[in-house]
C-alpha cells in the first residue's frame, strides 16, 4: 500500500510547489522546495481530500505538531500512518 | 480643533450581555471560551468558541422583529440601545441630521446565509424567505441602528475583516473632528458562529483546539468569538453643554496597508499604523501607558506585533503594558476593535488594565509586559488599541483619559 501512497504524496507536493515531480526527493525539506505556510496548508487539504483522512496540522505550531512536515519522507510516512489507522 | 469624546458604550459578548457584565469579566480575567452550543457541532474539528451564551434573542426582540433581524443585527441593536441610553444623548430633530452611524462587520448576516443555503442546497427547497437579502446584507446593522434611533446623518458599514470596527470608530472620530457630524453611533458586530464559517476557519489551520493564549510560548492559535460593542461619540463642546458623563477621549487614528500578503502580517505595516495614529494624536509615544493589542494568539501575529511595538516605541516598550483581551472574549472579527476599545476605555476611565488571560509561559519573541492573567489597577493617561486585518489592512486608535 505504501508503495502506492508515496508517489501520490510526492505528486501533491510537486503540484503545489509548481516543480517537476522528479525534483521532489524524499529528503527534501518542504521550505527548500519553495513552499510557504499557505502552500503547506494547501498540501494538507489536498492530502485530506485525496486519501479521505484528517491531518492534525496547526499552522501555529507546524514543527512540533502531531504531524511531521519536516521533509517529504516525513509527510509520506505521516500519510501512510493516517491511512493505515483509518483502514 | 474639535475634540471627540466617548459618552456611551454598550456590549454583547461571551463575557455577558451589557457593559457592566462585560467589564466585570475583563476585570476578573474570566475566559468566555467554551463548547459551542448555538449550532450542531457534529462534523466540526474545532467545536469551541467565545459564544455569547447570555444573549437570548427573545429577551430583546419579538417574533416579528426577529423575522427581519439576523443575529448580528440583533447584537448590534442591543449594544446600540445600551450605548445610547447610557450616554443620555437626546436625538433631537436637529441633532438627528448631524449624527452618523458607522458600523463595522466583516461578514454580515451569516446565520441567515447559512440557514438559507441549507434550505436550497441540502433540503432542495425551491424558495427562501422573502427577507433573506435585507437580513444578510452587511449594512443591515448600520441601517437598523439608524432606523431605531432616528439617526439621519451619514451612515455606512465598514468591512475590513478583523480591523472593521477600528476603521469604523476611526472614521467616526475623523468625521466629527472635521465637522462632518456632531455625534456618531459607531462600533462593530459579528456573529459568524455558523457551520459554514467555522469550516472555513478550520481550513486555514490557524484555530486553537483548546483555548486562546496570546503571547504565551504555548499558544496554539485563535478562537472565534461573537458579539457587538457600540459607542456614542460626541463633539466635546456638545457633550459638555448637555452635562454628559465623559468616559474618555479619542485623539488619534492611523491606518495603513501592508501591500504584502493576503494572510501573513507585516511588522512594517503594523508599525506604520501605530506611528500614524500617534502622529494624528500629536503624541511622541512615551505618553502611552497601555496598548490593547491585536493579540490573536497565532504564532505569526503575536511575534510580529511585539516586534512592531518595539520598533515604534524603542526603549519605552519595556514600560508599556500590552494585553490581549481576545483571550477572554475571543476573536470577534468585525466587532473585535470595538470590544477592545471598551477595554481600553476601562483602563483610562476606571484605572484597570485588563489582563491577557490563559497565559502560561513567556515567549522570548513576545518579551513585553503582557499583563498575564491578573488585571492591574494603575493610572493610564493615554492608550493605544491595535487592529491588524487579514489582507494587511491596519487600523490603530489612540485614546486619552478625560480629566479636564
Amino acid at each position: 500500500m505504501s508503495d502506492d501512497i508515496r508517489p501520490q504524496v510526492r505528486a501533491i507536493i510537486a503540484e503545489q510547489a509548481m516543480i517537476d515531480v522528479d525534483q521532489v526527493t524524499q529528503d527534501s525539506a518542504l521550505d527548500a522546495l519553495g513552499l510557504d505556510s499557505l502552500g503547506l496548508v494547501e498540501i494538507v487539504f489536498a492530502i485530506e481530500e485525496q486519501f479521505g483522512v484528517t491531518v492534525p496540522y496547526n499552522a501555529n505550531d507546524p514543527s512540533s505538531g502531531e504531524f511531521d512536515i519536516s521533509s517529504v519522507k516525513a509527510v509520506e510516512d505521516g500519510v501512510i500512518r493516517l491511512v493505515t489507522e483509518k483502514a | 480643533m474639535r475634540r471627540v469624546v466617548v459618552t456611551g458604550s454598550g456590549v454583547v459578548s461571551a463575557l455577558g450581555v451589557g457593559h457592566a457584565a462585560h467589564v466585570a469579566g475583563l476585570r476578573e480575567g474570566r475566559c468566555g471560551i467554551g463548547p459551542i452550543e448555538l449550532i450542531e457541532t457534529e462534523g466540526l474539528t474545532i467545536p469551541i468558541a467565545a459564544e455569547a451564551k447570555g444573549y437570548i434573542a427573545t429577551d430583546h426582540f419579538n417574533r416579528n422583529e426577529l423575522t427581519l433581524r439576523d443575529r448580528v443585527t440583533q447584537m448590534a441593536l442591543t449594544a446600540a440601545a445600551e450605548a445610547v441610553a447610557r450616554s443620555g444623548i437626546e436625538i433631537t430633530d436637529a441633532l438627528a441630521e448631524r449624527t452618523a452611524t458607522i458600523i463595522g462587520t466583516s461578514m454580515g448576516g451569516q446565520h441567515t446565509q447559512d440557514d438559507n443555503y441549507k434550505l436550497i442546497y441540502r433540503e432542495g427547497k425551491q424558495r427562501v424567505h422573502p427577507f433573506t437579502v435585507p437580513k444578510l446584507m452587511s449594512n443591515a446593522p448600520a441601517s437598523w441602528i439608524s432606523m431605531e434611533h432616528g439617526l439621519k446623518g451619514p451612515a455606512w458599514s465598514v468591512s475590513t475583516a478583523c480591523a472593521s470596527s477600528n476603521h469604523a470608530i476611526g472614521q467616526a472620530f475623523h468625521l466629527i473632528r472635521s465637522g462632518g457630524a456632531d455625534a456618531a453611533v459607531t462600533g462593530g458586530a459579528e456573529s459568524g458562529l455558523t457551520f459554514g464559517v467555522l469550516k472555513a476557519w478550520e481550513g486555514l489551520r490557524v484555530m486553537s483546539k483548546d483555548t486562546c493564549r496570546p503571547f504565551s510560548k504555548t499558544r496554539t492559535g485563535m478562537v472565534q468569538g461573537e458579539g457587538a460593542a457600540i459607542l456614542v461619540l460626541e463633539e466635546f463642546e456638545h457633550a459638555k453643554a448637555r452635562g454628559a458623563h465623559i468616559i474618555g477621549e479619542i485623539i488619534g487614528f492611523g491606518m495603513t496597508a501592508d501591500a504584502n500578503d493576503i494572510v501573513q502580517p507585516s511588522q512594517d505595516g503594523a508599525a506604520r499604523a501605530m506611528k500614524a495614529a500617534l502622529a494624528d494624536a500629536r503624541l511622541g509615544g512615551s505618553e502611552i501607558a497601555y496598548i490593547n493589542a491585536h493579540g490573536t494568539a497565532t504564532a505569526a501575529n503575536d511575534k510580529t506585533e511585539c516586534a512592531a511595538i518595539r520598533q515604534v516605541f524603542g526603549a519605552h516598550a519595556d514600560a508599556l503594558m500590552v494585553s490581549s483581551t481576545k483571550s477572554m472574549h475571543g476573536h470577534c472579527i468585525g466587532a473585535a476593535g470595538a470590544l477592545e476599545m471598551v477595554a481600553t476605555l476601562m483602563a483610562l476611565h476606571d484605572g484597570v488594565v485588563a489582563p491577557t488571560a490563559n497565559f502560561e509561559e513567556p515567549d522570548p519573541e513576545c518579551d513585553l509586559d503582557v499583563v498575564p492573567n491578573t488585571a492591574r489597577e494603575v493610572s493610564v493617561p493615554y492608550a493605544l488599541s491595535n487592529s491588524f486585518a487579514f489582507g494587511g489592512l491596519n487600523a490603530v486608535l489612540v485614546a486619552k483619559r478625560f480629566d479636564d
